[in-house]
C-alpha cells in the first residue's frame, strides 16, 4: 500500500519550509537590503546612529536575510572585461635588476673587464664585456643573482635564464619564473582594482580573475564604463627620473633614454634616464593637501625606509641639479633639488584642481597597477532599463504561472491542485537556493525561472498520464498510484538529467548572462524533479489516507 | 469535465505519411542551410565586434535622420534599427544602433561615444542612452569558438549518455533529431535576420535540452514496450509508444509554450530572440521526437530481444532498470 514513512515526511517538510523561508526574504527586497547596508555599515564603523538603527528594524535579524544578487542587465551598472599587459612586468623587474648586475660584474673586472648595457628587445637584459674570455666568469657572476622560483609548479627551477654569447651576455626571466611573475601580477592587479572600486564605496562590485591574464569588473549602481574605466585604468605609476635635458621633439633618445612630454606644455619633452631612482611602489602614504606659499592644491607623499633613503642619497648626491616626477609615462614637474631631501616626504604641485589632487591620492594610495590594462568588453547598462526588465520578467512570469496552474487543474482536477502547489514551492525552493548559494540573477535567468515553471509541471504529467494508464489495467487506485510512480521514474530520470547536462555545460563554458541562466536552469531541474516526486507524491498519500477513496479520477 | 489535448486511447499511424513527414524534415534542413549560406545569420556584437548604443526618445525615430547625424563621424558600418515592444509607453521610443568594431581600437573608445551621443543628442536634446556595450574583436572570435564548442560538446554528452541507458541506435536517433532543431532554429534565425547572439546560444542549448528530454521519454515507453511485445513489428511497437505517450507529449509542451507565450508577449524587447528562439524550438523539438528520431531508429533498426543479455549490444548500464 502507500506509505511514507513519517522520517521521509518530515524530512520532505523540512526542506520545503527551509526553502520558503529562505526564499522569504526576497519578497521584502527593498526592506532587506536597506536592513543588510544597514548592518553592514554598522559592523564596518561600529558606530550606530538613529537612522541606521531605523533600517535595521525593518527586518527581524533572526530571519534569514541573503537576498539573491541581481545581474547588472536587471540593477544597471558597467561590466569591463579587461586585459592585463603582463609582459609589461618583465621589463620592469630586468630593469630592477641592472643595478644588482652591474655591481656583481664589476667586482669580477679584472676577468671580465669593463660592462656595457646595450639596448635589447623587451623582456631581455644585454650586457656587452670588453673581455670575452671571461663570459664563463660573467656568466656564473650573473647566476648568483637568481633565486628559486616561489612557486607550486616552478619547483627546483631557478628565475633567471643566463646565457653568454661571443661577448655579449644575455639575461632572461626563466620560464617558470615568467608564469610565477605573472600570477603575481594578476594577485596584485586584482587587489588593485578591487581596492581602488572599494574607495568608490559602490556596493557588491564583482572582481574576479578570468583565465590566465584577465579581469571580470562588474559594478551596479556606477553611471557608466567610462567613468569605471577612469577609476580603474589608470596606471597610477609614479616615478622619480634624473633629467638629462628638455628638448622640444620625442625623437633622438640616447641608450638608456627616455623621452617623455610635460603634462601641461605642448611640445615640451623632457630627457630623462630611463632607470627610476624611486617608484611609486615604495609609498607608504599619500594625501591631497595645499601649498603652503600659493595655496595651490598639491599632493603630498611619504616613502618608506627602503625609498626615503634611495630619495635622500641621490638628493644630496645631486643638489642643484633637476630631476623628473613622472605620472604615467607624463612628466608632471621637474624641480629642481635645493637641499637634500632626507626625511622621505615630498610633495607634487602641478597644474592641480582639488578634485584631481584628491584623485590622484587615492589612485597613489590604493598603489599602481603592475602592468597596463587593455579593455576588450564593456557594456553600461542604465538603472532605468534595468527596473523595466524586471518589471516585464515579473509580468511574464506571473502571467505565464496563473496560465500554467489553470491548465493544469483543468487537465487534472484534484491531481492538478496538488501539482500546482508542488510547483508553487518549487518556485520558493528556486529563489531559496539562489539566496543560499548568493547567486546572480539575471535577465535570461528570469527566462529560466519561466521555461522552468513551464518544464517543472512535467515531471508531474509524466506520473498522472502513467497513473491514468495504470487505473485501466491496476487493481484499485492506492496500485495505479503506486505504479504511477515507479514505472514513470525511469523517464522523469532521463529526461532530467539529459537537461542537466546541458545546464553543466551552459556553466561551464558560458559567461556573463548565458551562466545565469544555467545556473537557474540547472537549480530548477533539481528542484523540481524533487517537488514533484516527493512533494506531490506525499500531498497525494497523505490525501488518499485521509479521504480513503473508492475510485480515483485523474 | 476534464481538459483533454488528446482522446484517452489513440491508435495514430505516425508512420503513415512517414514518407512526407521525414521528407519535409528533409527539405526544411535543406532550405535551413541554404537560406543560412545566402542570407547569413545577423550575427551581434557578442560574435562580430563593435558597439551597440541604444537611445531612448520622446521624439518618433527618423532612421534617415539618425543616419545623417552620425554620416559625418565615418564610423564606417552603421545600423540602425528603431524597436518596438507592447511593453513600451506611447512616447517611448527606442532604436538601437551598431557600429562595427574601430580599427586599432580593442573596445570602443571614450571619444567615439561621446561624438555619437553628442551627434544625436542635436535630434532630441532629451534623449537618453540606456545601454551602450561594446566587444572588442579578441573577444567575440573566442565567443563564437566557445559557443561552437558548447554546442558539439552538448551533443557529443547527449549521444553518450542516450548510448549508456539505451542502444546506439537510440543515441543517432536522437541526436539526429537534434542536429534538425538546431539547423532548423538557424534557418528561421537568417530567413527572420534576428540578432543572433550568445543568448541565442543559451537558447540553442535549451532546445537541445528540451528535445532531447522529450524524445528520451517516447524512448523509454520504447524500450519497455519492445520487452512487453517481443512479437510485433517494430513499427507498430512505436506507434504504440508513441500514442501511449502523446498526451503526456502534448501537456508538457502546451505547459511550455504557455510559459513562453507569457514571456514572449510581456517579458520586453531585450530578451525577444532569446524567447524566440526557445519557443520555436520547443514546437520543432516535439515535432521532431515524434517525427525524426524514431524514423531514424527505425531505418537503422534496433535489436528486438532484450531478455537475455547480450555482450555486444549496448552496455552494462543499458538495462539497469527496465
Amino acid at each position: 500500500m502507500l506509505q511514507i514513512p513519517l522520517w521521509n515526511r518530515v524530512l520532505i517538510w523540512g526542506v520545503v519550509a527551509l526553502g520558503v523561508a529562505l526564499a522569504m526574504p526576497n519578497l521584502f527586497y527593498e526592506r532587506v537590503e536597506r536592513h543588510n547596508d544597514a548592518v553592514a555599515v554598522i559592523e564596518a564603523t561600529g558606530a550606530t546612529t538613529d537612522a541606521l538603527a531605523e533600517d535595521v528594524s525593518l527586518w527581524p535579524s533572526v530571519l534569514p536575510s541573503s537576498l539573491v544578487n541581481l545581474g547588472l542587465d536587471l540593477r544597471g551598472g558597467a561590466h569591463l572585461l579587461a586585459e592585463v599587459e603582463v609582459e609589461d612586468v618583465y621589463v620592469a623587474r630586468l630593469d630592477a635588476l641592472w643595478p644588482e648586475l652591474r655591481d656583481v660584474l664589476r667586482q669580477e673586472r679584472e676577468t671580465i673587464g669593463t660592462i656595457r648595457r646595450q639596448d635589447a628587445p623587451a623582456g631581455e637584459l644585454r650586457v656587452q664585456i670588453s673581455q670575452a674570455d671571461g663570459m664563463g666568469e660573467a656568466v656564473a657572476a650573473a647566476r648568483s643573482l637568481a633565486e628559486p622560483v616561489v612557486s607550486l609548479t616552478g619547483v627546483g627551477s631557478s628565475t633567471l635564464d643566463v646565457r653568454g654569447q661571443g661577448d655579449i651576455l644575455t639575461v632572461t626571466l626563466s620560464e617558470a619564473e615568467q608564469q610565477a611573475t605573472d600570477d603575481r601580477t594578476m594577485q596584485q592587479s586584482v587587489e588593485i582594482v578591487r581596492r581602488r572600486v572599494d574607495e568608490a564605496g559602490t556596493r557588491e562590485p564583482t572582481i574576479q580573475r578570468q583565465g590566465a591574464d584577465r579581469i571580470l569588473i562588474q559594478v551596479p549602481g556606477i553611471g557608466s564604463a567610462q567613468e569605471l574605466k577612469e577609476l580603474i585604468g589608470t596606471t597610477a605609476r609614479l616615478t622619480f627620473h634624473p633629467v638629462i635635458g628638455r628638448t622640444d621633439s620625442a625623437e633622438g633618445a640616447g641608450s638608456r633614454q627616455i623621452i617623455l612630454p610635460d603634462i601641461e606644455e605642448q611640445g615640451v619633452f623632457y630627457i630623462l634616464e630611463e632607470t627610476p631612482v624611486v617608484t611609486g611602489d615604495d609609498l607608504v602614504d599619500s594625501q591631497p593637501g595645499f601649498d603652503q606659499q600659493n595655496g595651490q592644491p598639491n599632493v603630498s607623499f611619504r616613502f618608506n625606509t627602503h625609498g626615503a633613503r634611495l630619495f635622500g642619497e641621490y638628493t644630496s648626491a645631486n643638489v642643484g641639479a633637476p630631476f623628473a616626477i613622472v605620472l604615467d609615462n607624463e612628466v608632471i614637474s621637474a624641480p629642481t633639488i635645493r637641499q637634500a631631501i632626507t626625511g622621505g616626504s615630498g610633495q607634487i604641485s602641478g597644474n592641480f584642481t582639488v578634485e584631481s589632487s584628491t584623485e590622484l591620492a587615492v589612485l597613489l594610495r590604493a598603489g599602481a597597477l603592475p602592468a597596463e590594462m587593455t579593455f576588450l568588453e564593456e557594456r553600461t547598462i542604465g538603472p532605468e532599463l534595468g527596473a523595466d526588465s524586471i518589471e516585464a520578467g515579473r509580468i511574464a512570469a506571473m502571467v505565464a504561472f496563473a496560465a500554467v496552474l489553470v491548465f493544469m487543474i483543468a487537465s487534472y482536477g484534484l491531481f492538478g491542485l496538488f501539482a500546482n502547489i508542488a510547483l508553487i514551492f518549487n518556485v520558493a525552493l528556486i529563489f531559496g537556493v539562489l539566496s543560499l548559494i548568493g547567486a546572480t540573477l539575471t535577465l535570461p535567468g528570469i527566462a529560466g525561472i519561466v521555461l522552468t515553471i513551464g518544464m517543472a509541471v512535467d515531471a508531474n504529467v509524466l506520473v498522472f498520464e502513467r497513473i491514468r494508464e495504470e487505473l485501466k489495467t491496476a487493481r484499485g487506485p492506492a496500485r495505479a498510484i503506486e505504479l504511477g510512480y515507479s514505472r514513470a521514474l525511469s523517464a522523469i530520470t532521463d529526461a532530467n538529467i539529459t537537461t542537466f547536462i546541458i545546464a553543466t555545460i551552459l556553466f561551464v563554458l558560458g559567461s556573463g548572462p548565458v551562466r545565469g541562466f544555467s545556473v537557474t536552469l540547472g537549480i530548477g531541474i533539481v528542484t523540481s524533479v524533487f517537488t514533484a516526486i516527493y512533494v506531490t507524491r506525499l500531498l497525494i498519500v497523505t490525501w488518499f489516507d485521509r479521504a480513503r477513496p473508492k475510485t480515483i479520477e485523474v | 469535465m476534464r481538459l483533454k489535448l488528446v482522446p484517452d486511447n489513440t491508435s495514430i499511424n505516425f508512420f503513415k505519411y512517414a514518407r512526407l513527414t521525414f521528407g519535409a524534415s528533409i527539405v526544411a534542413m535543406v532550405l535551413s542551410i541554404a537560406i543560412w549560406l545566402m542570407m547569413g545569420l545577423n550575427f551581434g556584437i557578442d560574435f562580430l565586434g563593435g558597439t551597440t548604443i541604444r537611445t531612448e526618445s520622446s521624439q518618433a525615430i527618423d532612421v534617415a535622420d539618425y543616419r545623417e547625424a552620425l554620416d559625418p563621424l565615418n564610423l564606417g558600418d552603421i545600423s540602425i534599427t528603431e524597436v518596438f515592444d507592447p511593453t513600451f509607453a506611447a512616447d517611448q521610443h527606442v532604436a538601437m544602433i551598431r557600429i562595427q568594431a574601430q580599427a586599432g581600437a580593442e573596445s570602443v573608445t571614450p571619444e567615439t561615444i561621446a561624438a555619437i551621443e553628442t551627434a544625436l543628442l542635436s535630434l532630441d536634446p532629451a534623449m537618453t542612452f540606456p545601454s551602450v556595450e561594446s566587444v572588442g574583436p579578441k573577444v567575440s572570435g573566442e565567443l563564437i569558438t566557445t559557443a561552437m564548442l558548447a554546442v558539439g560538446a552538448s551533443l557529443v554528452a547527449i549521444l553518450f549518455y542516450i548510448w549508456l541507458r539505451f542502444e546506439w541506435q537510440f543515441s543517432v536517433g536522437a541526436v539526429a533529431a537534434l542536429v534538425h532543431d538546431v539547423i532548423l532554429t538557424i534557418g528561421v534565425f537568417s530567413l527572420l535576420q534576428i540578432r543572433f547572439d550568445l543568448a541565442t546560444i543559451a537558447a540553442l542549448l535549451t532546445i537541445i535540452g528540451y528535445s532531447i528530454n522529450d524524445t528520451v521519454v517516447i524512448f523509454d515507453r520504447l524500450r519497455e514496450n519492445l520487452i512487453k511485445y517481443k512479437k510485433r513489428d517494430l513499427q507498430e511497437v512505436m506507434n504504440i509508444s508513441a500514442n501511449e505517450t502523446l498526451s503526456r507529449t502534448l501537456m508538457t509542451s502546451g505547459t511550455t509554450l504557455l510559459a513562453l507565450i507569457a514571456l514572449l508577449i510581456l517579458g520586453g524587447d531585450v530578451i525577444r530572440g532569446f524567447v524566440f528562439a526557445i519557443t520555436w524550438g520547443v514546437i520543432v523539438g516535439t515535432y521532431s521526437s515524434i517525427y525524426v528520431a524514431k524514423n531514424v531508429v527505425l531505418m537503422i533498426g534496433v535489436k528486438r530481444d532484450w531478455t537475455k543479455p547480450d555482450s555486444k549490444a549496448g552496455t552494462q548500464f543499458s538495462n539497469i532498470d527496465a
